[in-house]
Protein backbone atom coordinates (compact mmCIF):
# COMPACT_ATOMS: atom_id res chain seq x y z
CA UNK A 1 0.00 0.00 0.00
CA UNK A 2 1.61 2.75 -1.24
CA UNK A 3 0.54 6.49 0.56
CA UNK A 4 -0.09 9.98 -1.93
CA UNK A 5 -2.39 12.62 -1.62
CA UNK A 6 -4.61 11.30 -4.23
CA UNK A 7 -5.01 8.35 -1.79
CA UNK A 8 -5.89 10.21 0.72
CA UNK A 9 -8.56 12.11 -1.08
CA UNK A 10 -9.88 8.87 -2.00
CA UNK A 11 -9.92 7.25 1.19
CA UNK A 12 -11.32 10.37 2.92
CA UNK A 13 -14.22 10.38 0.42
CA UNK A 14 -15.08 6.41 1.13
CA UNK A 15 -15.11 6.34 4.29
CA UNK A 16 -11.65 5.67 5.01
CA UNK A 17 -12.32 2.10 4.82
CA UNK A 18 -9.70 1.23 2.74
CA UNK A 19 -6.47 1.35 4.73
CA UNK A 20 -4.59 -1.72 6.03
CA UNK A 21 -2.70 -2.32 8.85
CA UNK A 22 0.93 -1.06 8.21
CA UNK A 23 2.84 -4.38 8.93
CA UNK A 24 1.93 -7.82 9.62
CA UNK A 25 1.88 -9.37 13.43
CA UNK A 26 4.03 -12.72 12.56
CA UNK A 27 4.58 -15.07 15.07
CA UNK A 28 8.68 -15.66 15.30
CA UNK A 29 10.08 -18.15 12.86
CA UNK A 30 12.60 -20.73 14.78
CA UNK A 31 15.24 -19.33 13.25
CA UNK A 32 16.58 -16.32 10.97
CA UNK A 33 19.73 -15.05 9.60
CA UNK A 34 19.87 -12.29 11.94
CA UNK A 35 17.81 -11.15 14.97
CA UNK A 36 17.38 -7.60 16.30
CA UNK A 37 16.80 -6.75 19.97
CA UNK A 38 14.73 -4.39 20.46
CA UNK A 39 12.11 -2.74 18.43
CA UNK A 40 12.24 1.20 18.83
CA UNK A 41 13.40 3.87 16.14
CA UNK A 42 16.94 2.32 16.54
CA UNK A 43 15.90 -1.26 16.15
CA UNK A 44 13.43 -1.32 13.30
CA UNK A 45 15.60 1.77 11.51
CA UNK A 46 19.01 -1.13 11.74
CA UNK A 47 16.00 -3.62 10.38
CA UNK A 48 15.10 -1.32 7.07
CA UNK A 49 18.45 -0.65 6.36
CA UNK A 50 19.53 -4.42 6.93
CA UNK A 51 16.77 -4.78 3.74
CA UNK A 52 17.27 -2.01 1.84
CA UNK A 53 20.63 -1.79 1.84
CA UNK A 54 21.61 -5.08 2.35
CA UNK A 55 19.34 -7.16 0.54
CA UNK A 56 19.42 -9.20 4.15
CA UNK A 57 15.23 -9.83 4.60
CA UNK A 58 15.72 -12.77 6.73
CA UNK A 59 15.56 -10.90 9.87
CA UNK A 60 13.07 -10.57 13.05
CA UNK A 61 12.97 -7.51 15.37
CA UNK A 62 12.37 -8.72 18.57
CA UNK A 63 10.03 -6.15 20.47
CA UNK A 64 9.25 -6.95 24.35
CA UNK A 65 6.20 -4.47 24.61
CA UNK A 66 4.86 -2.91 21.10
CA UNK A 67 6.36 -0.98 18.29
CA UNK A 68 6.98 2.76 19.20
CA UNK A 69 5.91 2.27 23.10
CA UNK A 70 9.93 2.48 24.32
CA UNK A 71 12.51 6.17 24.01
CA UNK A 72 10.86 7.01 20.42
CA UNK A 73 7.62 7.82 21.80
CA UNK A 74 9.06 9.28 25.02
CA UNK A 75 11.29 11.85 23.16
CA UNK A 76 11.24 15.79 22.42
CA UNK A 77 11.77 14.99 18.78
CA UNK A 78 14.26 17.08 18.14
CA UNK A 79 16.35 16.66 15.19
CA UNK A 80 19.88 18.27 14.61
CA UNK A 81 23.40 17.91 13.31
CA UNK A 82 25.38 20.51 15.53
CA UNK A 83 27.75 18.36 17.19
CA UNK A 84 31.60 19.59 17.48
CA UNK A 85 34.24 16.30 18.04
CA UNK A 86 35.17 14.24 15.03
CA UNK A 87 32.94 11.19 15.56
CA UNK A 88 29.91 12.68 16.32
CA UNK A 89 30.53 15.40 14.02
CA UNK A 90 30.47 13.51 10.88
CA UNK A 91 28.06 10.82 12.47
CA UNK A 92 24.97 13.11 13.01
CA UNK A 93 25.51 15.30 9.66
CA UNK A 94 25.31 12.12 7.65
CA UNK A 95 22.18 11.28 10.06
CA UNK A 96 20.70 14.51 8.88
CA UNK A 97 21.24 13.73 5.11
CA UNK A 98 19.21 10.56 6.25
CA UNK A 99 16.52 12.87 7.73
CA UNK A 100 16.52 15.28 4.59
CA UNK A 101 15.73 11.79 2.47
CA UNK A 102 13.41 10.09 4.75
CA UNK A 103 9.73 11.21 3.43
CA UNK A 104 10.11 10.19 0.13
CA UNK A 105 12.58 7.32 1.20
CA UNK A 106 9.90 5.38 3.55
CA UNK A 107 6.90 7.19 1.58
CA UNK A 108 5.97 8.04 5.24
CA UNK A 109 4.78 11.52 6.43
CA UNK A 110 7.08 11.74 9.82
CA UNK A 111 6.20 15.37 9.55
CA UNK A 112 9.81 16.50 9.90
CA UNK A 113 10.24 20.16 9.62
CA UNK A 114 13.41 21.65 9.64
CA UNK A 115 12.18 24.63 11.51
CA UNK A 116 16.08 25.87 12.63
CA UNK A 117 17.48 25.44 16.08
CA UNK A 118 18.40 28.59 17.78
CA UNK A 119 21.00 27.74 20.76
CA UNK A 120 21.40 30.62 23.13
CA UNK A 121 24.18 31.78 24.66
CA UNK A 122 24.55 34.78 27.81
CA UNK A 123 27.62 35.63 28.20
CA UNK A 124 31.28 36.89 25.88
CA UNK A 125 32.84 33.88 26.78
CA UNK A 126 29.62 31.47 25.74
CA UNK A 127 29.46 33.18 22.51
CA UNK A 128 33.22 31.91 21.32
CA UNK A 129 32.41 28.65 22.62
CA UNK A 130 29.30 28.79 19.95
CA UNK A 131 31.40 30.40 17.41
CA UNK A 132 33.77 27.67 17.60
CA UNK A 133 31.38 24.82 17.63
CA UNK A 134 29.43 26.95 14.82
CA UNK A 135 32.73 26.64 12.37
CA UNK A 136 33.46 22.85 13.28
CA UNK A 137 29.61 22.57 11.67
CA UNK A 138 30.46 24.81 8.34
CA UNK A 139 33.78 22.54 8.46
CA UNK A 140 31.44 19.55 8.14
CA UNK A 141 29.51 20.85 5.21
CA UNK A 142 26.37 21.33 7.88
CA UNK A 143 25.03 25.18 8.60
CA UNK A 144 25.47 27.12 11.38
CA UNK A 145 24.88 30.75 11.76
CA UNK A 146 26.18 32.93 14.71
CA UNK A 147 23.13 36.18 15.50
CA UNK A 148 24.27 39.10 17.99
CA UNK A 149 21.49 40.01 20.12
CA UNK A 150 19.71 41.79 17.34
CA UNK A 151 19.32 38.40 15.06
CA UNK A 152 17.89 36.53 17.85
CA UNK A 153 15.47 39.49 18.24
CA UNK A 154 14.25 39.10 14.39
CA UNK A 155 13.47 35.31 15.04
CA UNK A 156 12.37 35.40 18.75
CA UNK A 157 11.11 38.62 19.80
CA UNK A 158 9.44 36.99 23.03
CA UNK A 159 12.51 36.32 24.93
CA UNK A 160 13.61 38.35 27.63
CA UNK A 161 16.72 39.87 26.14
CA UNK A 162 17.10 42.48 29.03
CA UNK A 163 17.21 39.54 32.00
CA UNK A 164 19.76 40.92 34.54
CA UNK A 165 20.92 37.68 35.59
CA UNK A 166 21.30 36.11 31.91
CA UNK A 167 20.99 38.85 29.20
CA UNK A 168 20.39 37.50 25.97
CA UNK A 169 24.07 38.35 23.65
CA UNK A 170 23.20 35.82 20.63
CA UNK A 171 22.47 32.64 19.15
CA UNK A 172 23.81 30.01 17.22
CA UNK A 173 21.67 29.29 14.22
CA UNK A 174 21.65 25.73 12.55
CA UNK A 175 18.76 26.22 9.62
CA UNK A 176 18.65 22.78 8.74
CA UNK A 177 17.68 21.87 12.60
CA UNK A 178 14.11 21.03 13.57
CA UNK A 179 11.74 18.30 15.06
CA UNK A 180 9.81 15.49 13.59
CA UNK A 181 6.72 13.60 14.46
CA UNK A 182 8.56 10.36 16.96
CA UNK A 183 5.58 8.10 16.45
CA UNK A 184 5.57 8.24 12.73
CA UNK A 185 9.56 7.77 12.57
CA UNK A 186 9.09 4.40 14.50
CA UNK A 187 5.84 3.55 12.38
CA UNK A 188 7.44 4.60 9.01
CA UNK A 189 10.31 2.47 9.46
CA UNK A 190 8.46 -0.62 11.26
CA UNK A 191 6.14 -0.34 8.08
CA UNK A 192 9.28 -0.02 5.46
CA UNK A 193 11.24 -3.07 7.33
CA UNK A 194 7.70 -5.25 7.42
CA UNK A 195 6.91 -4.46 3.50
CA UNK A 196 10.79 -5.63 2.58
CA UNK A 197 9.97 -9.45 4.61
CA UNK A 198 11.50 -8.49 8.22
CA UNK A 199 9.52 -9.71 11.01
CA UNK A 200 8.54 -7.02 13.76
CA UNK A 201 7.58 -9.50 16.34
CA UNK A 202 5.84 -7.61 19.54
CA UNK A 203 5.48 -9.19 22.87
CA UNK A 204 8.28 -10.83 22.61
CA UNK A 205 10.93 -10.50 25.65
CA UNK A 206 14.22 -11.90 25.31
CA UNK A 207 15.44 -13.90 28.28
CA UNK A 208 18.59 -15.16 26.98
CA UNK A 209 21.07 -15.15 25.10
CA UNK A 210 22.51 -18.41 23.37
CA UNK A 211 26.10 -18.52 23.65
CA UNK A 212 28.43 -21.75 22.29
CA UNK A 213 32.03 -21.53 22.02
CA UNK A 214 32.07 -17.85 21.83
CA UNK A 215 29.68 -17.99 19.43
CA UNK A 216 26.25 -16.60 19.34
CA UNK A 217 23.54 -19.16 18.22
CA UNK A 218 20.59 -17.17 19.19
CA UNK A 219 18.09 -16.18 21.84
CA UNK A 220 16.00 -17.26 24.50
CA UNK A 221 12.47 -15.77 24.51
CA UNK A 222 9.09 -15.37 25.83
CA UNK A 223 7.42 -16.91 22.85
CA UNK A 224 10.37 -19.70 22.93
CA UNK A 225 13.82 -20.18 21.31
CA UNK A 226 14.75 -18.48 18.08
CA UNK A 227 17.75 -19.27 16.25
CA UNK A 228 19.95 -16.71 14.74
CA UNK A 229 23.45 -16.63 12.70
CA UNK A 230 24.09 -12.84 14.02
CA UNK A 231 22.21 -10.77 17.22
CA UNK A 232 22.05 -7.35 17.58
CA UNK A 233 21.15 -5.71 21.12
CA UNK A 234 19.66 -1.97 20.66
CA UNK A 235 17.54 -1.60 23.80
CA UNK A 236 18.61 1.80 25.15
CA UNK A 237 18.31 1.86 28.61
CA UNK A 238 17.90 -2.02 29.29
CA UNK A 239 21.23 -2.44 27.44
CA UNK A 240 22.93 -3.06 31.24
CA UNK A 241 20.17 -5.91 31.40
CA UNK A 242 20.21 -7.78 27.77
CA UNK A 243 23.96 -7.56 28.13
CA UNK A 244 24.36 -9.66 31.43
CA UNK A 245 22.77 -12.25 29.57
CA UNK A 246 25.61 -12.51 27.27
CA UNK A 247 27.85 -12.30 30.38
CA UNK A 248 29.20 -8.79 29.46
CA UNK A 249 28.93 -5.91 31.56
CA UNK A 250 29.24 -2.71 30.19
CA UNK A 251 30.22 1.13 30.49
CA UNK A 252 26.76 2.41 31.10
CA UNK A 253 24.45 3.64 33.72
CA UNK A 254 20.38 4.18 32.94
CA UNK A 255 19.67 7.82 33.77
CA UNK A 256 16.80 9.32 34.00
CA UNK A 257 15.64 12.34 31.48
CA UNK A 258 12.22 14.00 31.83
CA UNK A 259 10.06 16.09 29.89
CA UNK A 260 7.06 18.00 29.42
CA UNK A 261 4.33 19.24 27.40
CA UNK A 262 1.54 22.07 27.81
CA UNK A 263 -2.41 22.43 26.52
CA UNK A 264 -2.15 23.50 22.93
CA UNK A 265 -2.09 27.02 22.09
CA UNK A 266 -1.72 28.82 18.58
CA UNK A 267 1.31 28.93 16.96
CA UNK A 268 3.79 31.21 19.41
CA UNK A 269 6.82 29.33 19.27
CA UNK A 270 8.42 28.78 15.46
CA UNK A 271 11.60 27.18 16.30
CA UNK A 272 13.42 24.71 18.98
CA UNK A 273 15.16 26.98 21.19
CA UNK A 274 17.92 26.44 23.65
CA UNK A 275 18.85 28.56 27.22
CA UNK A 276 22.50 28.40 27.35
CA UNK A 277 22.17 29.03 31.17
CA UNK A 278 20.14 26.85 32.16
CA UNK A 279 19.25 23.06 30.91
CA UNK A 280 16.06 24.37 29.38
CA UNK A 281 14.98 23.92 25.86
CA UNK A 282 11.48 24.21 23.67
CA UNK A 283 9.30 23.59 20.90
CA UNK A 284 5.85 23.37 19.76
CA UNK A 285 4.55 20.84 18.80
CA UNK A 286 1.72 20.69 15.43
CA UNK A 287 -0.36 19.66 17.58
CA UNK A 288 0.06 23.48 19.59
CA UNK A 289 1.48 22.11 22.88
CA UNK A 290 5.00 23.66 24.11
CA UNK A 291 7.32 20.88 24.15
CA UNK A 292 10.09 21.19 26.74
CA UNK A 293 12.97 19.18 28.54
CA UNK A 294 15.81 20.01 31.06
CA UNK A 295 18.52 18.07 32.28
CA UNK A 296 18.57 14.78 33.76
CA UNK A 297 17.90 14.19 36.89
CA UNK A 298 21.44 12.58 38.30
CA UNK A 299 20.96 9.60 39.82
CA UNK A 300 20.51 6.00 38.21
CA UNK A 301 16.69 5.59 37.52
CA UNK A 302 14.39 2.77 35.73
CA UNK A 303 11.00 4.51 36.93
CA UNK A 304 10.60 6.56 33.96
CA UNK A 305 9.39 8.79 35.59
CA UNK A 306 11.51 11.82 37.58
CA UNK A 307 11.59 14.12 40.69
CA UNK A 308 10.35 17.33 41.55
CA UNK A 309 13.75 19.22 41.69
CA UNK A 310 14.40 18.66 38.24
CA UNK A 311 11.00 19.89 37.53
CA UNK A 312 10.84 23.10 39.19
CA UNK A 313 14.33 23.81 37.97
CA UNK A 314 12.86 23.18 34.20
CA UNK A 315 10.16 25.71 34.92
CA UNK A 316 12.09 28.08 36.54
CA UNK A 317 14.63 28.05 33.41
CA UNK A 318 12.08 28.25 31.27
CA UNK A 319 10.26 31.28 33.09
CA UNK A 320 13.54 33.01 33.28
CA UNK A 321 14.07 32.75 29.00
CA UNK A 322 10.80 33.37 28.09
CA UNK A 323 7.86 34.50 30.87
CA UNK A 324 5.09 34.87 28.10
CA UNK A 325 5.02 31.09 28.48
CA UNK A 326 3.70 31.46 32.31
CA UNK A 327 0.44 31.30 31.75
CA UNK A 328 0.05 27.79 29.42
CA UNK A 329 -0.92 24.96 31.59
CA UNK A 330 1.61 22.01 32.02
CA UNK A 331 -1.00 18.79 30.62
CA UNK A 332 1.78 16.22 31.65
CA UNK A 333 5.56 15.03 32.57
CA UNK A 334 7.06 12.04 31.73
CA UNK A 335 10.66 10.53 31.88
CA UNK A 336 12.43 8.26 29.82
CA UNK A 337 15.37 5.96 30.76
CA UNK A 338 18.61 7.06 29.26
CA UNK A 339 21.52 5.11 28.55
CA UNK A 340 24.53 7.25 30.01
CA UNK A 341 28.24 6.52 28.41
CA UNK A 342 31.04 7.94 30.63
CA UNK A 343 31.89 10.03 27.85
CA UNK A 344 28.16 11.15 26.66
CA UNK A 345 28.95 9.67 23.09
CA UNK A 346 27.94 6.30 21.86
CA UNK A 347 28.64 3.13 20.95
CA UNK A 348 27.97 0.58 17.48
CA UNK A 349 30.23 -2.07 18.07
CA UNK A 350 31.08 -5.58 17.52
CA UNK A 351 31.53 -7.80 20.96
CA UNK A 352 34.03 -10.12 21.92
CA UNK A 353 31.26 -12.58 20.76
CA UNK A 354 31.59 -13.69 17.50
CA UNK A 355 28.13 -12.85 15.91
CA UNK A 356 26.74 -10.79 18.85
CA UNK A 357 26.84 -6.60 17.97
CA UNK A 358 25.87 -3.80 20.54
CA UNK A 359 24.71 -0.18 19.59
CA UNK A 360 23.69 1.68 23.04
CA UNK A 361 24.98 4.19 24.55
CA UNK A 362 22.30 7.30 22.80
CA UNK A 363 22.12 9.36 26.04
CA UNK A 364 19.59 11.78 25.66
CA UNK A 365 20.33 12.30 22.15
CA UNK A 366 18.89 9.14 20.46
CA UNK A 367 16.12 10.29 18.51
CA UNK A 368 17.65 12.40 15.62
CA UNK A 369 20.38 9.80 15.54
CA UNK A 370 17.52 7.18 14.43
CA UNK A 371 18.71 7.19 10.99
CA UNK A 372 22.24 6.96 11.32
CA UNK A 373 22.28 4.74 13.84
CA UNK A 374 20.07 2.18 12.34
CA UNK A 375 22.27 2.74 8.55
CA UNK A 376 25.51 2.14 10.29
CA UNK A 377 25.03 -0.62 12.72
CA UNK A 378 23.32 -3.03 9.53
CA UNK A 379 26.53 -2.19 7.71
CA UNK A 380 28.10 -3.16 10.91
CA UNK A 381 26.20 -6.27 11.28
CA UNK A 382 25.70 -7.14 7.36
CA UNK A 383 29.43 -6.74 6.43
CA UNK A 384 31.20 -7.08 9.76
CA UNK A 385 33.33 -3.80 9.24
CA UNK A 386 32.32 -0.29 10.79
CA UNK A 387 30.63 2.51 8.44
CA UNK A 388 32.89 5.09 8.10
CA UNK A 389 30.66 7.78 9.76
CA UNK A 390 30.57 5.51 13.17
CA UNK A 391 34.12 4.19 12.97
CA UNK A 392 34.71 6.27 16.31
CA UNK A 393 31.93 4.81 18.25
CA UNK A 394 34.00 1.88 19.71
CA UNK A 395 33.20 -0.12 22.76
CA UNK A 396 36.96 -0.30 23.82
CA UNK A 397 37.80 3.21 24.08
CA UNK A 398 36.84 3.18 27.45
CA UNK A 399 39.08 0.64 28.35
CA UNK A 400 41.92 2.03 26.16
CA UNK A 401 41.34 5.89 26.85
CA UNK A 402 41.84 6.42 22.83
CA UNK A 403 39.48 8.54 20.71
CA UNK A 404 36.87 9.68 23.88
CA UNK A 405 33.82 11.84 22.62
CA UNK A 406 33.31 14.10 25.79
CA UNK A 407 31.58 16.95 23.40
CA UNK A 408 30.65 18.56 27.07
CA UNK A 409 34.49 18.86 27.53
CA UNK A 410 33.27 17.64 31.39
CA UNK A 411 35.23 14.41 32.06
CA UNK A 412 34.97 11.05 30.90
CA UNK A 413 32.99 9.54 34.15
CA UNK A 414 29.85 8.53 34.41
CA UNK A 415 27.27 11.14 36.12
CA UNK A 416 28.81 13.91 34.37
CA UNK A 417 26.83 14.06 31.36
CA UNK B 1 12.59 11.15 47.15
CA UNK B 2 13.59 12.05 50.38
CA UNK B 3 16.62 10.96 52.10
CA UNK B 4 16.91 9.43 55.84
CA UNK B 5 20.65 11.01 56.81
CA UNK B 6 21.99 9.02 59.77
CA UNK B 7 23.15 12.01 61.08
CA UNK B 8 20.47 14.65 60.43
CA UNK B 9 17.49 12.70 60.07
CA UNK B 10 14.76 12.85 56.97
CA UNK B 11 15.85 15.22 54.85
CA UNK B 12 14.69 16.27 51.06
CA UNK B 13 16.62 14.93 48.16
CA UNK B 14 17.67 18.22 46.88
CA UNK B 15 19.90 18.54 50.33
CA UNK B 16 22.55 16.07 48.88
CA UNK B 17 24.42 15.46 45.37
CA UNK B 18 24.52 12.16 43.60
CA UNK B 19 28.24 11.03 43.30
CA UNK B 20 27.24 7.55 41.82
CA UNK B 21 27.43 3.92 42.31
CA UNK B 22 29.14 2.16 45.22
CA UNK B 23 32.04 0.63 43.59
CA UNK B 24 33.92 4.00 44.20
CA UNK B 25 34.31 2.56 47.66
CA UNK B 26 36.23 -0.79 45.51
CA UNK B 27 38.60 0.94 44.21
CA UNK B 28 41.65 -1.12 43.10
CA UNK B 29 45.19 -0.64 43.89
CA UNK B 30 47.79 1.60 42.13
CA UNK B 31 49.55 -1.80 40.60
CA UNK B 32 46.28 -4.07 39.82
CA UNK B 33 45.49 -5.03 36.30
CA UNK B 34 44.25 -2.04 33.57
CA UNK B 35 40.97 -4.41 33.44
CA UNK B 36 40.43 -3.85 37.48
CA UNK B 37 40.24 0.13 36.80
CA UNK B 38 38.42 -0.35 33.36
CA UNK B 39 35.90 -2.10 35.76
CA UNK B 40 36.08 0.20 38.43
CA UNK B 41 35.49 3.19 36.32
CA UNK B 42 33.72 2.29 33.52
CA UNK B 43 31.26 -0.56 33.68
CA UNK B 44 28.15 -1.31 35.74
CA UNK B 45 25.54 -3.40 36.79
CA UNK B 46 23.36 -0.80 36.05
CA UNK B 47 20.68 -3.12 38.01
CA UNK B 48 16.72 -2.53 37.26
CA UNK B 49 15.58 -2.98 41.00
CA UNK B 50 17.77 -2.55 44.37
CA UNK B 51 21.09 -0.79 44.03
CA UNK B 52 23.59 1.21 46.34
CA UNK B 53 25.11 4.41 45.64
CA UNK B 54 26.90 7.83 46.93
CA UNK B 55 25.13 10.54 47.74
CA UNK B 56 26.77 13.37 50.35
CA UNK B 57 25.24 15.49 51.98
CA UNK B 58 26.19 18.83 50.55
CA UNK B 59 23.47 20.80 52.33
CA UNK B 60 23.22 19.73 55.77
CA UNK B 61 26.34 17.80 57.87
CA UNK B 62 28.58 17.18 54.94
CA UNK B 63 28.63 13.07 55.56
CA UNK B 64 29.01 10.55 52.74
CA UNK B 65 26.08 8.28 52.62
CA UNK B 66 25.60 4.44 51.27
CA UNK B 67 21.89 5.14 49.61
CA UNK B 68 20.18 1.70 49.18
CA UNK B 69 17.61 2.43 46.78
CA UNK B 70 14.89 0.44 44.31
CA UNK B 71 16.10 2.16 40.62
CA UNK B 72 12.40 1.05 39.52
CA UNK B 73 10.58 2.90 41.98
CA UNK B 74 12.72 5.30 44.11
CA UNK B 75 12.12 4.44 46.94
CA UNK B 76 15.26 4.45 49.68
CA UNK B 77 15.67 1.52 51.30
CA UNK B 78 18.09 2.40 53.82
CA UNK B 79 21.58 5.16 54.16
CA UNK B 80 24.18 4.54 56.21
CA UNK B 81 27.64 6.74 56.64
CA UNK B 82 30.60 5.91 54.07
CA UNK B 83 32.66 5.20 57.29
CA UNK B 84 31.05 2.23 58.48
CA UNK B 85 31.73 0.44 55.43
CA UNK B 86 34.75 -1.23 53.95
CA UNK B 87 36.84 0.89 51.78
CA UNK B 88 34.64 4.09 53.11
CA UNK B 89 37.63 4.36 56.47
CA UNK B 90 38.93 6.80 54.33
Amino acid sequence: MRFSGLRVFKEGSTGNRGWAPHWRDPAPKSDYDIIIIGGGGHGLSTAYYLAREHGLTNVAVLEKGYIGGGNVGRNTTIVRANYFLQGNSEFYSHSLKLWEGLEDDLNYNVMHSQRGLINLFHSDGQRDAFARRGNAMINQGDDAVLLDREGVRKYLPYLDFDNTRFPIFGGLLHPRGGTARHDAVAWGYARGADQRGVDLIQNCEVTGIDIENGVVKGVQTTRGAIRAKKVGIVVAGRSGQVAAMAGMRLPIESHVLQAFVTEGVKPVIDHVVSFGMGHFYISQSDKGGLVFGGDLDFYASYASRGNLPMVEHVMEAGMTLMPMIGKARVLRSWGGIMDMTPDGSPIIDKTHIDGLYLDCGWCYGGFKAVPGSGFSFAHLIATDGHHAPAARFRLDRFRTGRGLMDEEGTGSQHNLH
Amino acid sequence: MRITCPICGERDRREFTYQGDAVALRRPAVDDMPEDWDAYLHLRDNPAGVTRDLWYHEAGCAAWLVVTRDTVTHAVLDADLVSRHPGGAA
